[in-house]
């Protein structure tokens, strides 16, 4: 990736979790830890891989997303707001009596939602719904989903596995945010979904295993997946629960904790302060 | 004599030839659901999920967020059972386009035994939004109702049973509509509302009950979401009492629904016939149905009961 692009992101992805902050601040509720520790890849899916027009959230041939860990949508929806597919002014509102956006991604309600998620483990079985649809029909589009750490001791991912190998279904790539934290404590200590990348291997999917924060990376494995005919391909990526404000980092307890006022202005700060060092003002 | 599955199986082979949209998930049952006759028509549009049906359900959503009619297909006790959740929310929260075709549903899956009848189906289903319940009593209705299930957009659970039953719709005028009872017999005294196979039961208790001079009106009640409200409404008023006949536990179920409606709108005594929450037991399907009473005979002695009081009472 050139530097100009990698730039681009980098700037993006810090406009994207100060979305999140944004959201989760005035919601009073909702997920920052497992948001800012995606907001990379919401960026780079939406900024660099997928192809998709906010003038026409509905095109057939458009490539998918399915947010699988569907109470992350603060990044979700602060990529599509930055992306065109409405006003930011929506992140505001999120979670509020009346308001487009809900706690969970709503499909029917938000443009350039592809699936209803929020209930873990279904979405990447949608996503396999929607990958087959295009190797019955002959479509070229491909099918992007993002899981948590913790989704992966839901048993329906297990399920979704065997069918995406059964099927072929080569055109979807699933992405783990693995962050290591769960509500309750470490993924290890709760309920230890480990080793992630070799259970995958087994059940017949390619594999890449990379560090979240890093677009080189992320670039080099999306474009390696789409080179891989037979298989599906999940992203394994050791990312930082929290990452991008200090106070937040690797903290269980931010999984689904609002800022106060106080929290809220350092961490928007903090952002600013990056977003500036990356040369972009705020 | 014809299993309501079998006639599903046929009416997806038919309709297959003319919706090249039609896609045809099932989780290893194909050949007791009967998928199977669409499999052999239709091998490519054919998929099967393996025993593994909260996955099923929910690709069956991804695939119909692409426009594709999906149907999805196990027994009852799985479908809306074990897959109840992904059903909620996969594809009834976004009111997606998936008909789910419940084979096996009741206690005339016989043999089998309690861990396979499922009588609680209908009462899940129906608490999930926008969701249409489909519960046909024969070979013609149950055909008619795949039918009206491609015609619509949206979520669509249908009731197949794995018992031969009698075909009664095979009549000229017969008309199958979404949300429509049909009045299958009149009467002033007493009406009986049944759904499934105890529609046929429901028609021999009359006959019976005709000897007796007892005039009963019998409903069939296909459609369990969104129930027939007027028809249930005009039984109240003409004939001041209702029994209703289902192969489900009467909580939940067809009776409730009814109950629902009359004591809303037009209070009058419902005596509901079905499973009387109780879990079932194996035995030949007609010797299950006959020892938790969902028969003719149970439905006569029921009405001639209520009938009794009724008179009592004016």
């Amino acid at each position: 990736m050139d530097k100009t692009k990698k730039k681009e992101l980098q700037i993006l992805a810090c406009k994207v979790r100060i979305g999140i902050i944004e959201g989760v601040f005035h919601a009073k509720s909702g997920h920052p830890g497992g948001s800012l520790s995606a907001a990379e890849i919401f960026t780079y899916l939406y900024f660099k891989e997928m192809n998709v027009d906010p003038q026409n959230p509905h095109d057939e041939n458009r490539d998918r997303f399915v947010l699988s860990k569907g109470h992350t949508c603060p990044g979700l929806y602060a990529a599509l707001s930055l992306k065109g597919f409405f006003p930011w002014n929506e992140i505001k509102k999120l979670r509020h009596i009346g308001a487009m956006l809900q706690g969970h991604p709503d499909m029917k309600g938000v443009p350039g939602v592809d699936m209803s998620t929020g209930s873990l483990g279904q979405g990447i079985s949608a996503a396999c719904g929607i990958a087959l649809s295009a190797k019955l029909s002959g479509a070229d589009y491909r099918v992007y989903t993002i899981l948590g750490d913790g989704e992966l001791e839901e048993g329906q991912v297990y399920e979704a596995a065997m069918f995406a190998k059964q099927y072929k279904l080569d055109n979807l790539c699933a992405y783990v945010d693995f962050n290591g934290l769960q509500i309750d404590g470490k993924i290890t200590d709760v309920m230890s979904p480990l080793p992630i990348a070799s259970k995958f291997k087994e059940f017949g999917w390619n594999t890449i295993e990379i560090n979240a924060h890093d677009f080189d990376e992320i670039d080099a494995a999306y474009t390696q997946a789409k080179s891989v005919k037979g298989s599906p391909t999940v992203i394994v990526a050791h990312s930082i629960k929290g990452k991008g404000v200090s106070f937040m980092e690797d903290q269980a307890s931010w999984h689904g904790t609002a800022p106060n006022s106080e929290q809220y202005k350092i961490a928007i700060e903090e952002l600013n302060a990056a977003l500036a060092e990356l040369g972009e003002n705020k | 004599m014809i299993a309501t599955r079998d006639s599903y199986g046929e009416a997806l082979a038919d309709f297959g030839s003319v919706y090249e949209n039609l896609i045809v998930l099932d989780a290893d049952l194909s050949k007791s659901t009967k998928t199977v006759t669409f499999k052999k028509k239709f091998p490519d549009r054919h998929i099967n999920c393996g025993i593994a049906e909260g996955n099923m359900m929910s690709v069956a959503a991804g695939l119909a967020t692409t426009g594709k009619i999906v149907f999805a297909s196990s027994f009852a006790m799985f479908a809306a059972g074990r897959a109840f959740e992904q059903v909620r929310n996969s594809i009834g929260y976004p009111h997606l386009n998936v008909k789910i075709g419940a084979t096996h549903a009741g206690l005339s899956v016989g043999e089998d035994g309690a861990t396979h009848q499922c009588c609680e189906d209908i009462g899940l289903m129906r608490t999930i939004p926008g969701m249409v319940i489909l519960n046909p009593a024969d070979d013609v209705e149950a055909r008619a109702a795949v039918k009206a299930a491609i015609m619509l957009d949206g979520p669509v659970y249908m009731r197949f049973g794995r018992l031969a039953v009698p075909v009664i719709n095979d009549k000229p005028g017969y008309k199958f509509e979404i949300g429509r009872g049909i009045e299958l017999c009149s009467g002033e005294d007493i009406t009986i509302i049944a759904t499934g196979l105890m529609v046929p039961e429901a028609v021999k208790a009359q006959k019976l009950l005709d000897s007796d001079g007892i005039k009963a009106r019998v409903i069939n009640m296909h459609t369990i979401k969104p129930i027939d409200r007027e028809i249930i409404i005009k039984a109240a008023k003409e004939t001041g009492v209702i029994v209703t006949a289902e192969e489900h536990n009467i909580i939940g179920g067809l009776g409730s629904a009814v109950c629902e409606v009359v004591a809303e709108e037009y209070p009058v005594p419902v005596i509901r016939i079905g499973v009387e929450d109780v879990f079932g037991r194996s035995g030949t399907a007609t010797a299950v149905l006959e020892y938790y009473g969902l028969t003719a005979k149970n439905i006569y002695s029921k009405v001639k009961n209520a009938v009794f009081l009724k008179r009592q009472n004016n």
